[in-house]
């Protein structure tokens, strides 16, 4: 039976995904975004084993809250990064009847062999997508994540052609993300998509920096504080978010 | 001996009723049921707050103002002993009193804090000299040379080992000093049948009772019969001080409102109970309302104004309190506790739109912790009721929820919430309240051979105490055991006496008159320090536990070794001793007589008194601090929660409601962020929330929406006006967090931090 690395799971999660849902962290990333909240999932092969049988009866517990709209949601980590596991969770989610989304940035993303095809596999499991799309630009997304970003924006198009509904989310941090210019490229780009069913602005939080110094690593965003209200509104204003 | 409303007063007043039984004898709930309109739509119908509420409410918030400004209370009788003819009329303002639609205070100004001596004039008196008053001393003389009140009663009676009980606080909060409360009036009867009919048939009852066979049983009845009579009597005076003449049934909405109130308003004029429930009203004036609004008599706005007017009432409800009982049940609390919605006995839900005037009085006045204002839930509510339940909720934390699933089998579908959480049949049942027995400390006995840590005291039996420097799982439970079996009976046996004395000194003559003759009654029991003790047996089983011992040998610390699992991440390990320990506990409660041939039953809630039984209670096994605050009622131990919001709530939901049929009260605060991003994501997931819990089978839930930000922030500027009404819910009720001490405020803080992010 297949494994996965996780890193832990919440029995709540409200605010990624569609109503109520069960979070599982699955452990493993390869961008290093200097706002992670989560540095403590970066490193690939370790975390709690679990087979995705007792990880959906761990969620299953909690089904009573779901309602029609709740489910699991899958973050990490990169949870691409564990693709084969991912989907044998997903396809055995959706024979308990149980709504899935996946919370991704995309780097693993690629049309080459094996992935494409595994990918493909993926999405006959998976019901909603939220894709973080770090910066729009793709100089700017390698000083902050360590990666480009043409895969990525690779992925959404892809999504698209697939008509895989996907909500867009963006990280607004001061300084590094909330330029207008640039919110307007991505606004521009999330226009050519057609299965965008919601955007999401995110506000820059440092709630997770304490990780970073428990984990030996330099923060590079300690003085940046989280965006004032009118900026996040102006975000959202140019993104198109009513 | 036939009694029956005259015709000509039945075609008046119930013209367009439906329904028979309830015409032939006294039967409320069928009334409901044959005329009730269930209500499916939104809150869009909702009028805003007339001129005169603005006024009137504009009016009260002044006054508290002021109460606050002095310490606490406005002013205190000193000269007048309550009852229910001693004052003329008084109103929120002499000069707005046409504004007022529904009258009567309980003196003769507002706010002003009545004189009621027959709980224990001592309490009485202390509580006027705490804010600077002063007791004619002939009221003084008379209560103690002339007359015995409850408190003299109940300390003539107490034995040693009560009186050392009580005073290491092992058996704490008990009603020795003041009224027990508890009991509902069905005040609903008043307007629906009018006081003479109600009369009449006391007056029956008492012709046909004991007759035969005056034991002491009959005896004791009659006069309390009598008693019943005589306060129908003088309610019907009380209202013709205030121009109403209640002898007939309520004719209109405005009425019945009215005529309701009165019969409420002879409760708290009479008793100072811990809980002074108004009971589930609102379906039931929902009945007139529809009518006057069929018959065109009256507009949504007047309808609202009405409501809006009686909340203002409950909002005002006031007792003198001595501070130590403030410290037990900290910002003020009367419990004038009022429910909404539920599920009928035939599957119909009974949400009417009076249920969203109700939550509705939350937006046109402001959130308020009075009324405590409680949602009897069930999954099978209409889903635009519980999107505006959720709504108040998240934008008012002033609501408490209840699952009417396992309630109504127990109760029916007209049981009222007597107390913060628990359930009586309207008008059929009184419970005799019982405060809690501190499980904790009981442990903490077992481990030390009786003796009382703070004290140093023998108050339980000298069984030998634990010698070893680990503990022993086996040992310990065989210990705790016996020393728990030792509590519960010395337990009961204080409540026996209590309530023979109060009984006999401080009877509810006028609530008692609106309840059958022959009523059910239940015993009440309660647990404290319920999670530590959970987790104290859990640490002793999973992990390693070395004892700290004091110069004399005492246990009074702990240093574990080892993880283990802890109640309140849905881990079954934990979760089965919380199980034991609350079956364990009732178990041993049902193998002893209850006075007058009552049901016993146990509840967990502590309401704010967590800080002060902690403070009472030394370290415990489970790593909590000699002196620190318990988690209140049923929530799982600070910081043990370790898997999120629901993993908690399902550990809770596991304790079985049969073997609690007083209450298992959950408290949780959930910051807005953490519920959705958007006012409708919050009020979605808030709904979801409820129906995953109360499907479970759980019974209680105070729901929170804010963050601890906002807490810090209203503890260091209690002056800001945005603070004035912030209300939270707290164990079974709803407070201003202004009114808390310090040290709750504290406790509050505390635990919200441990809550989700």
């Amino acid at each position: 039976m297949l494994k996965g690395y996780v890193h832990s799971t919440e029995s709540f999660g409200s605010v990624d995904g569609p109503g109520v849902r069960f979070l599982i962290f699955l452990q493993g990333c390869a961008m290093r975004c200097r706002y992670c909240h989560n540095a403590d999932t970066w490193r690939v092969g370790v975390g709690t084993e679990m087979t995705a049988g007792e990880l959906l009866d761990r969620a299953e517990r909690y089904r009573s809250y779901w309602g029609t709209e709740g489910g699991i949601t899958v973050s990490g980590g990169e949870p691409l990064l564990q693709i084969e596991f991912l989907t044998e969770l997903f396809r055995e989610a959706k024979r308990r009847g149980i709504h899935t989304c996946v919370d991704t940035a995309g780097q693993p993303f690629s049309r080459e062999e094996p992935f494409f095809s595994r990918f493909r596999e993926l999405l006959r499991y998976t019901d909603l997508l939220l894709v973080d799309i770090k910066h729009i630009d793709c100089a700017a997304h390698q000083k902050l994540t360590g990666h480009k970003n043409d895969n990525i924006l690779d992925m959404l198009r892809f999504l698209s052609d697939e008509q895989k509904p996907v909500w867009i989310r963006h990280v607004l941090v001061p300084g590094v993300t909330d330029d207008d210019r640039m919110l307007h490229r991505l606004r521009a780009f999330i226009d050519t998509l057609q299965n965008v069913q919601k955007i999401e602005v995110l506000p820059y939080h440092a709630m997770g920096a304490y990780k970073w110094k428990e984990l030996g690593l330099a923060y590079t965003l300690d003085n940046t504080p989280p965006p004032a209200a009118e900026r996040v509104k102006n975000a959202e204003r140019i993104l198109g978010i009513r | 001996m036939k009694v029956c409303v005259p015709e000509e007063v039945m075609k008046v007043a119930w013209r367009g009723f439906s329904g028979r039984k309830w015409k032939e004898d006294i039967n409320v709930r069928e009334f409901i049921q044959s005329n009730y309109t269930m209500y499916d739509g939104d809150e869009s119908f909702l009028a805003p707050p007339t001129e005169a509420t603005d006024k009137l409410w504009g009016r009260l918030q002044e006054l508290q103002k002021e109460e606050r400004a002095k310490g606490g209370v406005l002013e205190c009788e000193t000269e007048i002993v309550s009852s229910l003819t001693s004052y003329g009329p008084g109103y929120i303002d002499e000069s707005m009193k046409d504004l007022e639609q529904v009258v009567g205070l309980q003196t003769d100004k507002p706010l002003k804090r009545a004189f009621m001596p027959y709980g224990g004039i001592k309490m009485a008196e202390q509580a006027a000299s705490t804010y600077g008053y002063q007791i004619n001393p002939d009221l003084h003389r008379i209560f103690t040379d002339y007359h015995k009140t409850h408190n003299q009663a109940v300390f003539d009676a107490y034995t040693p080992e009560m009186k050392r009980a009580r005073h290491s606080h092992i058996i704490t909060g008990l009603p020795d000093t003041y009224g027990r409360g508890r009991i509902v009036g069905d005040y609903r009867r008043v307007a629906l049948y009018g006081l003479d009919y109600l009369t009449q048939m006391k007056e029956k009852d008492l012709f046909y009772c004991g007759g035969r066979n005056m034991s002491e049983e009959h005896i004791r009845l009659r006069e309390e019969i009598a008693e019943q009579i005589r306060a129908l009597k003088a309610m019907k005076e009380m209202a013709k001080i205030y121009g109403y003449d209640i002898s007939h049934p309520a004719t209109n909405a405005k009425e019945a409102v009215q005529w309701l109130y009165f019969g409420y308003l002879a409760a708290i004029k009479t008793q100072n109970g811990a809980a002074m429930s108004v009971g589930r009203i609102s379906t039931f004036l929902d009945i007139y309302i529809q009518r006057d609004l069929q018959e065109g008599t009256i507009t949504e706005s007047e309808a609202q104004e009405l409501i809006d007017h009686l909340v203002l009432k409950f909002r005002m409800v006031k007792f003198a309190r001595i501070p130590s009982y403030n410290e037990l049940f900290s910002g003020d609390p009367v419990w004038v506790t009022l429910e909404m919605a539920g599920i009928g006995m035939d599957g119909r839900h009974m949400v009417t739109k009076n249920d969203f005037r109700f939550l509705h009085t939350l937006e046109n006045m402001g959130p308020a912790p009075e009324p405590n204002l409680t949602v009897l839930w069930s999954s099978r509510l209409p889903e635009s009721f519980k999107k505006y339940a959720a709504k108040i909720s998240v934008n008012t934390s002033s609501i408490q929820y209840e699952n009417d699933c396992v309630m109504r089998p127990v109760w029916g579908d007209d049981y009222s919430i007597c107390c913060c959480v628990s359930a009586t049949q309207t008008g059929k049942e009184i419970q005799f309240f019982g405060a809690r027995a501190n499980l904790a400390k009981c442990l903490l006995y077992a481990l030390n051979g009786g003796v009382d840590l703070n004290t140093h005291e023998q108050v339980g039996p000298e069984i030998a105490p634990i010698t070893s420097e680990y503990l022993d799982y086996d040992e310990v439970m065989h210990k705790f055991n016996a020393m728990m079996s030792w509590l519960v009976e010395l337990y009961v046996n204080t409540l026996n006496l209590i309530h023979y004395m109060h009984d006999k000194y401080y009877y509810e003559a006028a609530e008692m008159a609106l309840i059958d003759t022959y009523t059910r009654r239940t015993f009440a029991t309660g647990i404290a320090g319920f999670s530590h003790v959970v987790d104290s047996i859990s640490a002793i089983k999973y992990a390693k536990v070395k004892t700290i011992r004091d110069d004399a040998g005492l246990i009074v610390d702990y240093e574990i070794e080892g993880d283990f699992p802890r109640y309140g991440n849905d881990d079954e390990r934990a979760d089965e001793i919380a199980i034991w320990l609350l079956k364990a506990f009732m178990k041993k409660v049902r193998e002893h007589h209850t006075y007058r041939n009552s049901e016993p039953t146990t509840s967990i809630l502590t309401i704010t008194s967590n800080v002060v039984y902690g403070k009472a209670t030394g370290a415990t096994p489970d790593g909590r601090k000699a002196g620190a605050p318990f988690a209140p009622g049923a929530n799982p131990a600070y910081g043990a929660e370790k898997n999120g919001l629901l993993a908690s709530l399902n550990s809770v939901a596991k304790l079985p409601y049969e073997f609690a049929l007083d209450g298992i009260s959950n408290t949780q605060t959930i910051s807005p962020g953490a519920l959705g991003h958007s006012e409708a994501e919050r009020v979605n997931n808030l709904w979801h929330i409820l129906d995953g819990y109360f499907d479970q089978g759980a019974h209680h839930l105070n729901v929170n929406v804010f963050g601890v930000d906002k807490l810090r922030d209203c503890m260091e500027h209690p002056e800001k006006p945005e603070y004035a009404n912030f209300t939270i819910r707290v164990s079974g009720y709803a407070v201003k967090f202004i009114d808390l001490t310090r040290e709750q405020q504290l406790d509050v803080i505390a635990r919200s931090e441990h809550t989700y992010l």
